[in-house]
């Protein structure tokens, strides 16, 4: 029996916290990193008579992902109470969007990921906004509650099942991570829980019209989690049916350690969250001339820019895909090409290898790990017009990430300047042909396969400078002269 | 004539004080005189602030002198124990915060502060603002002053007692179903709920958010007017708070009504009223006749649901409002071996029958399956009631009812039938889910020797409307305020 009798069907949550200064309901700083319990006052701590105040800009920057997403942004949207008992949660209540989100419907188009392969659109249920919890912290015996997450503002982004595959919905938070980066609502960091997670997945048998029971899977806090608990999750599911079983209807938590999926207790999850419309909130009401305005601030998303890149510089879709992961990459690209370069692929190439292997390396943010890039543009604007080779510019390159200094300067100090002076080269020519003779008459004789041993010797005399170009052209002339 | 400050009416007070014929702290000190003398009678304050209150007549003192006197300069006040008064505990008469000492104020405690008020105390009232007749507080009931056998109301009835009692010259209570009007009529003292979003709710603990609602409790419909100009106007704390401007309440006053339709609703006289407490009513309406107003019989014909669509809506939002109460970040905690069982265990043991008897009703009408038939359709009632409203202030410029079917009823009489209890609210709820203001004044005694309280509504936001017709009654003179019997 082969796995691809079935297909999975997936649909993705993506909780992501939205880049405001503020919290969503206080005025409380949001950043990450403070000490415990020092970003909280009487209102995100739940104290006995306060009220929430919805911070406007937590509201501009949901509409904006809405916008990127293609939703439909709802004129008229209302918050919720949503009723559970948990000690991070400090009014008895998240407050939440249920019946009528901010933003409804939409999609996320997923480049293609092979050349030729047609882009995937996941089709968005919704996009609403609502505060986060604090965090349990359980340490020597005791557990303790930090409450600087309290009412820090977060959009939940939920999918229709339109996903196929781990590898599908790996790409998919991967774009939509992209978007959001793009548009500076959030900065998508799942390692600072600001990027999270929950997966429902189903199988059926393929051209099979019903879906089968769901499992949901909690607690995934990185990309590469997401996708190995849907394979365990898909062929654990395969084997029941196959079993002749049947897939309870139950929430499972992703083990990392173990990469197994396991059931949770019916006790670690509330079933009845009792939702009603928050009193102490007026329906947020969205004015068309917002919207609008939204809209036109909106910067160029990485869809517009893959699409740019490949039609005004004509750039592969998969050398766009990648560059178009990151807001900062496909930046950076822009900013190297503004060096005036006019081989755009080779810079593109220098981006995806050189730049990414830095970064790779170095596990730091592109601005810290790389050197900036009008630097890299200058340097491979010496490769171009033959000052330096390609080999001479990643020397170069390696050097600038260390020093931080300029091209100009890192070529000129390491001298890997290369000689293309006709003068220089042809004196360099003359003497190897004159010190080897015999070889000299070996290749006279038909033995092509010398040339490159003469390239060899003319470098080698040149110190590794001599333009290849140049030499190439020089010593076949003599040679056959 | 020291002694007799507290008696003062705040309009009396502030021109005493501003004339310097006595000082703040003379003011105090007889208020505070007067709890010493008669609160162990009849329990009207959770915590008594004396050491706060005379700190705050000293610097009004200061402030006198410098001629730099704000509106409420030097006037004590009872603040009801559900206001965040940073530094001094605020319990909400409840176990659960017992200890509770709130690092902030209330938006309206700050006014008051600003305004130059003295806090001579945190009044009683019904655990969580939740009950009739101030019986279910952790900290005791307590007793109208005109019959200590006699229940004051509720849930403000610490502070409605107060005030009857010249403990103060006026108080601050919360009027979610007629928590301010109905003590204010079992005391004999005025009282007005504003207009839903008249004033900011921030810092007053939650009942239920979309119907609590601020006011102040006075000796006169003048003080209440007071009050309420300081209390009124846009809170940045609070969503759900008008921007508004505030009038000038007490300019409102102008004694006249000639021409002012009074509305009638018919629904409100009948089975179930005490014949003294329509016979007062009757007699009040006729005054405004004879004052030149005009009667107009109208119809609020959805009054009979109002009490069922109470108890659903409130206790839905006073079930997740009390969510918060679970012993890990302040108040109460029994401790136990799991989140669970602490939550289980504080609870149990914070909250008295009462609050618990709503947080479960609230519970059961939000959860899955019964939301349709309980919340959503007692939200339709409340906008069924909110049109009954419309259509009857098309005709009519206030409506006059009585405050509550009966005077004021014995202490443990209803405590055992919840639903009797709840009955006590019945002219007073609608108010509530429609948003209105309500002012309730006395209007005479009954043979008892209780107070009968008449309720004015307004239309939203017409609190000058329903002052002046109260000021007008005051001003005939037909009820001359009894000192409470003590």
């Amino acid at each position: 029996m082969s796995d691809n009798a079935y297909e999975a069907i997936i649909g993705l949550e993506v909780h992501t916290h939205l880049m405001t200064r503020s919290k969503l309901f206080c005025g409380c700083s949001a950043g990450f990193g403070a000490g415990p319990n020092e970003n909280v006052c009487p209102v995100c701590m739940g104290m006995p008579g306060v009220l929430p105040v919805l911070n406007r800009h937590a509201v501009e920057l949901a509409i904006r992902a809405g916008l990127a997403a293609h939703c439909e942004i709802a004129p008229e949207s209302i918050f919720d109470r949503k009723s559970y008992f948990y000690p991070d949660l400090p009014k008895g209540y998240q407050i939440s969007q249920y019946e009528l989100p901010l933003c409804k419907g939409g999609y996320i188009e997923l480049p293609a990921h092979s050349e030729g392969a047609e882009p995937r659109r996941i089709r968005l249920t919704r996009i609403h906004m609502e505060e986060d919890a604090g965090k349990n912290i359980h340490e020597s015996g005791a557990s303790l509650v930090d409450f600087n997450r309290s009412g820090v503002p977060l959009v939940e982004i939920v999918s229709e099942p339109d996903i196929r595959s781990a590898d599908e919905a790996g790409a998919y938070l991967r774009e939509l991570r992209s978007i959001l980066r793009y548009i500076e609502a959030s900065d998508g960091k799942m390692e600072e829980g600001g990027l999270r997670c929950d997966v429902n997945v189903s199988v059926r048998k393929r051209g099979a019209a019903e879906f089968g029971v769901k499992t949901e899977i909690k607690n995934l806090n990185s990309f590469r989690f997401v996708e190995k608990a849907i394979e365990h999750e898909v062929a654990r599911q395969i084997d029941i049916l196959e079993a002749g079983g049947r897939i309870a209807q139950e929430t499972h938590l992703w083990d990392p350690v173990r990469e197994v999926t396991r059931p949770m207790r019916s006790k670690e999850f509330a079933n009845d969250y009792r939702y009603f419309p928050e009193p102490d909130l007026p329906p947020l009401r969205v004015p068309p001339d917002l919207v609008e305005a939204i809209k036109t601030a909106m910067p160029e998303l990485p869809a517009d820019q893959r699409a740019r890149f490949v039609r005004e510089l004509g750039l592969t879709a998969y050398e766009a895909a990648v560059l178009t992961q990151d807001r900062d990459l496909g930046a950076y690209f822009e900013t190297m090409l503004a060096a005036g370069l006019k081989n755009h692929r080779t810079a593109a190439n220098w981006v995806m290898t050189e730049v990414l292997r830095v970064v790779n390396e170095a596990a730091r943010p592109l601005a810290d790990a790389a050197p900036l890039a009008i630097e890299s543009g200058e340097l491979l604007k010496l490769v171009e017009t033959g000052a330096i080779s390609l080999n001479a510019a990643k020397t170069a390159f390696a050097a600038m990430c260390k020093s931080g200094k300029g091209a100009d300067a890192t070529v000129a100090e390491l001298g890997l300047a290369q000689v293309s002076d006709e003068g220089a080269i042809a004196a360099a020519c003359d003497q190897v042909i004159a010190a080897e003779a015999a070889k000299v008459a070996e290749y006279r004789g038909g033995r092509d396969k010398l040339f490159g041993f003469f390239v060899g010797q003319v470098m080698k005399a040149m110190g590794g400078k001599g333009n290849p170009k140049v030499v190439n052209e020089i010593l076949k002339r003599k040679l056959s002269g | 004539m020291t002694s007799e400050l507290n008696r003062m009416t705040i309009a009396e007070a502030r021109d005493g004080l501003a004339r310097r014929d006595f000082s703040a702290i003379e003011l105090t000190r007889a208020c505070l005189e007067q709890i010493k003398l008669v609160d162990p009678k009849i329990n009207a304050f959770i915590t008594v602030c004396a050491h706060e209150a005379l700190e705050q007549a000293a610097a009004a003192d200061r402030r006198l002198a410098a001629g730099d006197a704000p509106a409420l300069c030097g006037i004590p006040l009872a603040i009801k124990d559900i206001y965040a008064t940073r530094g001094v505990r605020t319990t909400c008469a409840s176990k659960m915060l017992e200890n509770f000492v709130p690092p902030f104020d209330a938006t309206v405690i700050a006014r008051l502060r600003e305004a130059g008020a003295v806090f001579i105390g945190k009044a009683n009232m019904d655990e969580f603002a939740m009950g009739s007749s101030t019986e279910n507080s952790a900290f005791g009931a307590t007793r109208n002053p005109h019959n200590v056998e006699r229940v004051p109301g509720g849930s403000s009835g610490g502070s409605a007692a107060a005030v009857a009692a010249d403990e103060c010259l006026g108080a601050l209570g919360t009027d979610t179903g007629g928590s301010i009007r109905l003590p204010a009529a079992f005391c004999g003292v005025a009282g007005i709920k504003p207009t839903y979003s008249r004033v900011s709710r921030y810092g007053v603990i939650a009942y239920a958010s979309s119907l609590d609602q601020v006011g102040p409790f006075a000796k006169t419909v003048r003080d209440a007017a007071i009050l309420l100009r300081t209390l009124a106007g846009h809170d940045p704390h609070d969503s759900t708070c008008s921007a508004r401007p505030v009038p000038d309440y007490e300019a409102a006053l102008t004694g006249d009504v000639r021409g002012m339709r009074i509305g009638v609703p018919k629904e409100y006289f009948g089975a179930g009223m005490e014949p003294q407490v329509e016979t007062a009513i009757r007699a009040a309406l006729a005054s405004y006749e004879r004052l030149g107003a005009t009667l107009v019989e109208i119809s609020l014909p959805h009054t009979e649901y109002a009490i069922a669509a109470y108890y659903i809506v409130a206790t839905a939002e006073a079930s997740a409002n009390l969510a918060r109460y679970d012993g890990i970040r302040y108040g109460l905690r029994v401790e136990a071996d799991n989140t669970g069982e602490l939550y289980n265990r504080t609870r149990a043991a914070g909250f008295g029958a009462e609050v618990k008897r709503r947080i479960m009703l609230g519970a059961f009408v939000l959860s899955a399956g019964y939301y349709d038939a309980y919340y959503l359709k007692g939200q339709k009632v409340r906008t069924l009631i909110r049109g009954d409203f419309d259509r009857a202030f098309a005709r009519c410029d206030v409506i006059a009812t009585p405050v509550a079917p009966t005077t004021a009823f014995k202490i443990g009489e209803k405590m055992a039938d919840p639903l009797q209890m709840y009955l006590s609210d019945i002219f007073t709820i609608s108010v509530n889910l429609a948003g209105l203001p309500g002012l309730s004044i006395p209007c005479g005694f009954d043979s008892d020797g209780l107070p009968i309280g008449l309720q004015l509504i307004g239309a939203p936001f017409a609190e000058e409307t329903i002052l002046r017709a109260g000021d007008a009654f005051e001003r005939t003179g037909a009820i001359t305020r009894r000192a409470a019997i003590l």
